[in-house]
């Protein structure tokens, strides 16, 4: 490919656009980055920089409903990025070294089926389900609904990996005496890391993310971040919240960070 | 299957809900958004020990829509208007309170014991009572505002900047005292009326919405709202320049009340916080944060003086009569239904 | 997306073929009780009869289907016309989702290409400048465009300050917002793809167009795009769909004057409408069409797979 001559490839006008693209897609943010430091405790004027709406964050009066959702969501998205990575490598190992048998279409089908399924469908059919089974809304709601549908997207990257490594590794292995067991967990997985590491992350974001399945499973008092930043933004968005989306922001500029250089630190070996 | 899967979900349900189960008092109201104070809910928590869990909602249907699917038996309080605590009634949601039950159950004022809406005050309480009509930029508009035409026939200075709030009940009973037609009508040319005066308002609008009712009017993002007496008393302190209207067609009145629920999790709590919103001293921190009024008895002395004396409190005389909003029965409110989905379409 | 990855069967083995039922296992229990048993239950719903203020009552009834399909008048007496109100709403859902899709195709393609031919090095930094965003949650993204956009907001002020306009443009509560919020929340689902496509693509077969003196546009379409359209075909469906069933958008940025097919069903669980077995049947309208639309671009797919190979 460096062989191809640079003019051939680049198009005039493609890089404004990109720079486009980006501006709209930051300018949002950096206006909201910018005005959470505002001092004011309205959002129409600036008077000067202040930290008081981080201070109210986390102690001023909606910091008890922060905490709590906070809590809630993080735990919610690890518990349910745990279960659906297990599940999605599990039935990547069928589906990618299973050989091929008649229900693998349909296997795929319903594994993809959260991804296909507009999610207000999906949220309206798991409220109706859960209320005719009589199992009341409330936190089990939500992670058993973030279970279902976090599993798709931790299976794509890892059977995407899967595919891509030959099965001469195992089969060496089992020449040498090991068990598939072994072969599984000593060989396969180890080599299926990163992708089940994407996987993970794929499924825990989309779980931290999700609001509108958690809006119509959640219960009583149960709140998730999305659920009580919308409770609060509803009525305008406000100094705390930009605040409070900054700070995700920045968590999350980490934790990409942090997963690129998991990812090259693979490459590298 | 049904039962088998009630079965296993409960048995998960027993297993991680046993540790939380056994933790402290607590008591889990369904509120509407901005309108209990911070304070109120720690002062009960300090009195009593009790945790105070409350989760918001933006209107009555909302709230009804919530209990229906699921919610029932998970909150012990809710704050009803007026005409929905009869359906609520109607529908089997609501609790009996027994004689002796509420201590402070005299603090009611007089005139709120015994509503057609709850005879007898059987399940709930009186929380705040106030008018509903519209405000309007007064930087915007300087004429009469005393008409229902500045939402249905709006001069071309307040055309596209009108945001009414997003329930069908407040939208239609308005549009109703305009045409002066009484509400759950059953007259085809006045339905068809009522109708054809949405469909011709709406170019009108510019949006629907109840929960920044008052945002939109402090942000100068509209002219005119449809919009609660305390809410525009907020807006005007908020920096706005706007005239709450009471016009001559008449105006929405209503009282929100706090309903005990049927299987509420935490009754003997929730009569607690219930005689507690009773006490004078309790109730009127409410009234001064949402600036309506309380049906409590002995309620003024705690009162912020300036409230009384709020334009949005004090009708002119050539006011309209407040009226409630009524229920109709099913057939009726199909129609209504009907109509709702038209104008929104 | 689905497409693609069920295509790539061609390295599966055998390897673990006597444990396969009991790896499928655990997926087709989840999946099964929570997402395909309660769409089977919704679609029952949809054929029981209505409980006045939410709910069902167990009886079948066509009720549901006939209201979205047949207009009997205001007062459910006159003889059956076709009922344009819903066919309204998923027509305008269509729409505004397909100009949502265009636009982030228009603004979505030439970013991936631009990004897929820089150097190897530096791809992954302009993925993640593309990708960073969306790690904001989706209503904070939504509000603060609302934010920007505001007739008295920065966006407005900076370009009157800066003496472009004299009065602020009026964005917010049109059904351009709606757009742009689309446009916004969905845009990496059409760059990534596309992005996997162009970097895959192979540059000497547009070197020997232009050795062939074809003009550099006429490369891109008739050389580049067909070469990459399984990409392009994914990226309008990942944004399309979610598109269709939105209700964040429209309720925030439309000023919730117009339903989408996402409020209407919304309206009929959580507000004032109260009629679920309408809300299933529409629910099941909107799952049929999507599956319908994806089933055409699956063939088309596999179509321009075949061919490519």
């Amino acid at each position: 490919m460096a062989t191809v001559n640079n003019d051939i490839k680049t198009y005039k006008g493609f890089r404004a656009i990109t720079l486009l693209c980006l501006l709209v897609l930051y300018a949002p943010l950096v206006i909201v980055t910018i005005y959470s430091f505002n001092a004011s405790a309205s959002i129409t004027n600036w008077e000067g920089l202040s930290f008081r709406w981080y201070a109210d964050v986390f102690t001023g009066p909606e910091s008890d409903k922060f905490k709590v959702a906070a809590f809630n969501s993080f735990t919610i998205a690890i518990m349910a990025a745990t279960a659906s990575t297990t599940i999605a490598t599990l039935a990547a190992t069928a589906m990618v070294r299973g050989g091929k048998f008649k229900l693998r279409t349909v296997s795929f089908g319903l594994i993809s089926l959260p991804l296909m399924v507009p999610e207000i469908v999906t949220a309206v059919a798991t409220l109706i389900f859960f209320n005719s089974i009589g199992f009341t809304r409330g936190y089990l709601t939500i992670l058993v609904a973030h279970i279902a549908f976090c599993i798709p997207f931790a299976y794509l990257p890892i059977s995407a990996r899967m595919q891509g490594i030959e099965d001469s590794f195992e089969q060496a292995a089992m020449d040498l005496y090991a068990t598939k067991r072994q072969a599984f967990t000593k060989v396969l997985m180890p080599l299926m890391a990163p992708g089940i590491i994407s996987g993970f992350l794929l499924a825990f974001i989309v779980s931290l993310d999700d609001f509108i399945i958690t809006n119509f499973v959640k219960g009583a008092g149960v709140e998730t971040l999305p659920t009580a930043i919308f409770g609060s933004v509803k009525q305008g968005i406000k100094p705390n919240i930009m605040a409070i989306s900054t700070m995700l922001l920045s968590f999350s500029i980490v934790m990409v960070t942090i997963s690129y250089f998991v990812s090259k630190s693979d490459n590298t070996k | 299957m049904k039962t088998m899967l009630k079965t296993t979900a409960a048995a998960i349900a027993l297993t991680v809900g046993a540790s939380a189960a056994a933790a402290e008092e607590k008591l889990v109201l369904y509120h509407w958004f901005e309108y209990m104070p911070q304070e109120v809910l720690d002062k009960f928590t300090t009195e009593t020990g009790i945790k105070v869990t409350m989760d918001t909602y933006d209107s009555n249907e909302a709230m009804l829509a919530s209990l229906k699917a699921g919610g029932m038996g998970t909150y012990d309080l809710a704050v009803p208007g007026d005409y929905m605590v009869s359906i609520m009634a109607g529908e089997g949601l609501l609790d009996t309170i027994a004689d002796g039950e509420l201590a402070n159950k005299g603090n009611i004022a007089p005139e709120w014991a015994n509503p057609s809406f709850d005879p007898g005050r059987a399940s709930s309480i009186p929380y705040q009572w106030g008018s509903t009509s519209f405000a309007v930029n007064r930087d915007t508009y300087d004429g009469d505002i005393q008409t229902t035409d500045i939402l249905f026939n709006p001069p071309s200075e307040l055309s596209g900047k009108i945001n009414m709030l997003d329930s069908q009940g407040e939208v239609i009973a308005m549009a109703s005292l305009h045409l002066g037609i009484p509400q759950c009508s059953t007259d085809r040319e006045q339905l068809k009326a009522l109708n054809a005066l949405l469909q011709r308002a709406k170019q009108h609008w510019a949006s629907f919405n109840s929960d920044t009712a008052k945002e939109v009017l402090v942000s100068g993002d509209a002219a005119v709202g449809q919009i609660y007496d305390g809410f525009a008393a907020k807006a005007r302190e908020e920096g706005a320049n706007v005239e709450y209207a009471y016009p001559t067609q008449g105006y929405i009145a209503w009282m929100d009340n706090v309903v005990l629920l049927k299987d509420a999790p935490n009754r003997g709590n929730a009569l607690k916080f219930m005689d507690f919103l009773l006490q004078p001293e309790n109730i009127a921190l409410v009234t001064n944060y949402a600036q309506y009024n309380a049906g409590v008895t002995g309620v003024s002395s705690f009162l912020d003086p300036a409230l009384a004396a709020q334009p949005e409190k004090n009708p002119h005389a050539n006011a309209g009569e407040g009226v409630f909003i009524e229920v109709c029965d099913e057939q009726t409110q199909a129609v209504y239904d009907q109509i709702w989905t038209n104008l929104k379409k | 997306m689905a497409a693609g990855a069920a295509s790539g069967g061609s390295a599966t083995t055998d390897t673990y073929k006597e444990a396969r039922n009991w790896l499928l296992l655990p997926s087709w229990a989840v999946l099964g009780i929570f997402v395909l048993a309660p769409v089977c239950m919704m679609l029952v719903y949809s054929f029981l009869t209505k409980e006045f203020r939410g709910g069902v009552i167990w009886e079948p009834s066509l009720a549901a289907y006939d209201q979205f399909f047949f207009d009997r008048g205001l007062f459910g007496d006159e003889p059956a016309k076709i009922e344009w109100t819903y066919i309204t709403i998923f027509w305008r859902s269509i729409w505004q989702a397909g100009a949502a899709t265009l636009l982030s195709l228009v603004i979505g393609f030439p970013t991936a290409y631009f990004i897929a031919t820089r150097p190897e090095r530096v791809r992954p930094f302009w993925v993640f400048l593309i990708t960073i965003p969306y790690w904001v949650n989706l209503l904070i993204r939504t509000v603060s465009m609302k934010f920007l956009l505001r007739d008295q907001g920065p966006l407005n002020d900076f370009l009157i300050g800066t003496g472009l306009i004299d009065s602020p443009i009026h964005i917010v509560n049109t059904n351009f917002a709606v757009q742009l919020g689309l446009f916004y929340s969905y845009l990496p689902f059409m760059v990534l793809p596309i992005y996997a496509a162009v970097e895959r693509y192979n540059f000497s077969l547009s070197e020997a167009a232009a050795d062939l003196y074809a003009p550099k546009w006429v490369t891109l379409r008739r050389i580049v795009l067909p070469a990459i359209k399984p990409g392009v075909i994914a990226g309008c469906i990942l944004v399309f769909v979610p598109s269709m069933g939105s209700f964040l958008a429209p309720d925030l940025l439309g000023g919730a004057k117009n339903f989408m097919i996402g409020s209407l069903i919304e309206e009929q669980f959580k507000g004032n409408a109260g009629n679920w077995p309408f809300g299933a049947a529409a629910s099941m309208i909107l799952l049929t069409m999507v599956l319908i639309i994806l089933l055409i671009f699956a063939r088309q797919q596999s179509k321009a797979e075949n061919a490519g190979s």
